[in-house]
């Protein structure tokens, strides 16, 4: 007759497994990565041909070593910026000091006006990063509306809801995402 | 009558704890998968700004990071922000070299995809910013994130 085997004790094995739980939840941390992206130029080589716009389409954005905010030659609050750049950029009232436009036939859109408008972002060595932030998240998010409101008028929906990369692309197409970044100056820094 | 508590024992009878290991095993390897661990530790102190405008960071594995912030031991790196890169206090001219390590660590099919984020605290000033991302322009590490909060959109 087969001896019955003893059963073994499982009720440790949760301890264990509790411990190794906290473990886990103590030196580990949920932290979604989370960021503004950008793309850098590549680098050029020196005897690059400078690029050719022309002033009304440059809406020159500038922040000093106190972190002050100048648009267009005066003076802003970093609240209004995202409405001036879009106001800029889109230029409703086909004002001849903002950016110009220039109709291009894109897949899906049929010819539409594009913005020629270029931000052009320049800060100092001196300008604190919580501010560079907050200055690239308002122009980003003006280029994020005005992607917003052509997608809601061409395909019925928000630009964050498409799911078609063509749809996608004919947007990224319609309104570029032009930032440029000059080399910064060094006005507030002692080195 | 009174014929199923015939052989029924006085007292509450003992519950079966044989499945709360399944349970917990379960939400250890639930915990475990969705979790990152840091891989390196941190020497520089880092408070990121916040920002509506935010992108998901996408593949974590392709992504390298650059951390920038006042070292939080003062006394050895002093108080002037500082760059980290992996496991130590590095200066500008070690970006090259990072980045090219982390290429090589990679599948070539994958390294035009590799991300730069770069996890600087709010009060770092745009000098030293700058020279990272003109680092990183001449090694042709172009994708680059900065990493900020989630902010709350004000309106």
């Amino acid at each position: 007759m087969a001896k019955k085997s003893p059963t073994i004790n499982g009720g440790s094995m949760s301890d264990i497994s509790f411990l190794l739980l906290t473990f886990f939840l103590l030196t580990s941390s949920i932290d979604t990565d989370l960021g503004i992206a950008r793309k850098l130029p590549p680098p050029l080589p020196p005897d690059a041909p400078k690029p050719e716009i022309h002033d009304r389409n440059v809406f020159k954005v500038a922040v000093n070593f106190r972190d002050e905010l100048q648009v267009q030659g005066k003076l802003a609050d970093v609240a209004d910026l995202r409405a001036m750049a879009k106001e800029f950029l889109a230029n409703p009232g086909n004002d001849p000091k903002k950016s110009d436009k220039k109709v291009k036939d894109i897949e899906l859109l049929g010819s539409i006006p594009v913005s020629e408008g270029v931000v052009s972002l320049r800060n100092d060595r001196g300008t604190s990063y919580e501010m560079y932030v907050k200055v690239q998240n308002e122009l980003t998010a003006a280029f994020h509306e005005l992607r917003n409101e052509l997608s809601q008028e061409k395909f019925g929906m928000k630009f964050d809801d498409l799911k078609r990369e063509n749809q996608i692309a004919a947007i990224q197409k319609a309104v570029p995402l032009t930032i440029s970044e000059a080399e910064p100056t060094s006005a507030g820094v002692t080195q | 009558m009174g014929k199923f508590n015939k052989n029924a024992k006085k007292g509450t009878p003992e519950i079966n704890t044989g499945s709360m290991s399944d349970i917990i095993f379960m939400l250890l390897f639930f915990f475990m998968v969705i979790t990152t661990m840091r891989e390196s530790t941190l020497f520089v102190r880092i408070n990121p700004p916040a920002a509506t405008e935010v992108q998901k960071l996408e593949k974590k594995s392709l992504v390298s990071f650059i951390y920038i912030g006042p070292p939080m031991d003062a006394q050895k790196f002093g108080t002037e922000p500082r760059i980290q890169l992996n496991d130590q206090i590095s200066a500008v001219r070690d970006i090259a070299q990072f980045i090219e390590t982390e290429r090589q660590a990679r599948d070539e099919v994958d390294r035009p995809l590799m991300t730069t984020s770069i996890k600087a605290d709010k009060s770092v000033k745009m000098g030293i910013l700058t020279d990272v991302k003109q680092e990183l322009r001449k090694v042709n590490a172009l994708k680059i994130n900065y990493s900020t909060a989630k902010g709350v959109e004000r309106h």
